[in-house]
């Protein structure tokens, strides 16, 4: 089963740069465009630029050079855009429904009129008998998935994830991993995902941006062409291995030269 | 825990007994006078004897007290809150505010008073202890406003959250604990403020708990000036219990500080 990939370009990005008060190039110059309904991996050291990039994106920072064009969503930067960050980032005052919650609430939503929207979301990361719960009575897995069911909630059409996965262990990892990559596939989401992980980034992704540091920019822009869904026996197969393998070896460069 | 809890409230309860009964017989062992240092069972007899009075000056220490603290948090925490929303406001005010809190109060207490006027000496008593108890308030909540994690910030920014809505749903909650403990802190100042002031009042028309002291010791009745003391500490004691609960109840079901650890 493959998925129908609109072809409407999502955000160009066109010599985007950032340039820090304090003189540190995080990011020079960056071209390039991302397809609506893609999964696209950022991946790339550390002080390559790919959170910067991602928060450009997200209209979190005000980029220094360079211009985004939102051709899909009529010139305009789409005002629902999901976040996740590399920590769960919940309230921890706020038991797990309220965290989920907040989205719609700052929107002037009423609880009662988005209960079951919440617990839609919740019910999509399997968290729906946790809804009372507090985030320090979770796991970190499990926090992280209300913070997806956070970022869902709303059901926004592009999904920024910077290093979500990052702080977990590698079971709940690939755990989470393939449960991200179900809920893609089951929704028309615009993916773009932020990792330092050569195996998360090809196992999870249609396209792969590696990235170099000093200054942050693009070295390769590289698509996997595998077929969804992708599971165990995908980590297995040798193509897997073979551009891993040809990632890693563009970024040793980059480090070496 | 059932024992620790035990041991926790057991243990302070038998020094304390142990310790009256070794007060008790050494005085009468020793024949000290009173004057100098009398036995428990006369301060509770003192007590007794001057319940009326030490009950109305209790009263009114507790009233100048609370309403001194509570006023001390609404002022604390309103200026802290427009602290965070102006930059400029908080460059301009909070030197000031700091002026208002290393400056002994005892030595602007005559100030105050004459301002105030010695017919209202209850008022200048409640704006000493005022002063005294605000800054820790103002200082813990103004930091707890600046505490508020920056990615949920992006994130309430993400959403399009007014101002408002950042101040209501981020800020004052993530300042909550910041604030319980600075009214901790203000709740034993606002009492200290309270007896100073009174102190330093002398022979106005409030006769709180602190002028029962100086009453008692300018005639050499010391067992009442232990009386007074005694439910001044006592007074101390319930407020701080009371905030310490409060501090529990509101923060037990998220704040690392109120969690129970298994060890």
């Amino acid at each position: 089963m493959t998925k129908q990939t609109p072809a409407a370009t999502l955000v160009d990005i066109h010599g985007v740069g950032k340039t820090y008060d304090n003189g540190t190039t995080a990011l020079q110059a960056v071209t390039t465009s991302i397809t609506q309904g893609s999964f696209v991996s950022l991946l790339g050291p550390s002080g390559c630029g790919k959170s910067t990039l991602l928060r450009i994106i997200a209209g979190l920072i005000t980029p220094s050079s360079g211009t985004l064009a939102w051709p899909a969503t009529g010139g305009v930067r789409p005002d629902d855009i999901g976040f996740v960050f590399q920590d769960a980032t919940l309230m921890p005052w706020a038991s797990v429904f309220d965290n989920v919650y907040l989205p719609l609430k700052l929107r002037g939503k009423t609880r009662k009129d988005v209960e079951p929207q919440v617990m839609d979301a919740l019910t999509r990361v399997g968290l729906a008998q946790f809804a009372a719960s507090f985030p320090r009575e979770l796991s970190g897995g499990m926090k992280m998935r209300v913070s997806i069911a956070r970022a869902l909630v709303t059901r926004p059409p592009v999904l920024l994830m910077d290093e979500p996965f990052a702080a977990l262990d590698e079971f709940t990892r690939e755990k989470l991993d393939d449960d991200l990559l179900a809920l893609w596939q089951a929704e028309n989401w615009t993916v773009i995902f932020v990792t330092h992980s050569v195996y998360e980034s090809v196992y999870l992704s249609e396209r792969v941006l590696v990235m170099g540091a000093r200054p942050g920019r693009i070295l390769h822009d590289m698509a996997i062409d595998e077929p969804f869904p992708r599971g165990r026996a995908f980590r297995a197969k040798p193509s897997y291995h073979a551009q891993c393998a040809a990632i890693s070896d563009m970024l040793r460069h980059d480090v070496e030269a | 825990m059932e024992n620790s809890r035990a041991l926790r409230f057991v243990m302070p309860f038998i020094v304390g007994v142990g310790f009256l009964l070794l007060w008790e017989f050494l005085v009468r062992a020793n024949g000290v006078p009173e004057f100098v240092l009398p036995a428990p069972s006369r301060i509770a007899a003192s007590l007794v004897a001057n319940f009326g009075s030490l009950m109305a000056s209790l009263w009114i220490t507790l009233r100048i007290t609370l309403m001194a603290f509570v006023l001390a948090v609404i002022g604390g925490v309103g200026l802290a809150i427009l602290f965070s929303q102006s930059r400029i406001v908080e460059a301009a005010l909070f030197p000031y505010a700091v002026i208002l809190q290393v400056t002994p109060v005892v030595s602007i207490a005559p100030l105050i008073l004459i301002w105030v006027g010695f017919d209202r000496t209850e008022l200048a008593l409640l704006i000493i202890a005022w002063i005294v108890a605000f800054f820790p308030i103002l200082s813990n909540t103004t930091l707890g406003l600046r505490s508020a994690d920056h990615n949920l910030r992006d994130l309430f920014r993400l959403y399009g959250a007014s101002r408002w809505q950042v101040l209501s749903e981020l800020q004052l909650p993530s300042a909550l604990p910041y604030m319980l403990a600075g009214m901790k802190i203000s709740g034993g100042l606002a009492l200290i403020g309270a007896v100073v002031a009174e102190f330093v009042a002398g022979s106005g028309t409030a006769t709180g708990l602190a002028w029962r002291i100086i009453e008692a010791g300018n005639r050499l009745d010391i067992p009442k000036m232990f009386a007074a003391l005694l439910l001044l500490s006592a007074l101390g004691i319930v407020l701080f219990f009371v905030l310490s609960w409060a501090e529990h109840r509101l923060l037990r079901r998220w704040h690392e500080s109120a969690l129970k650890r298994e060890s």
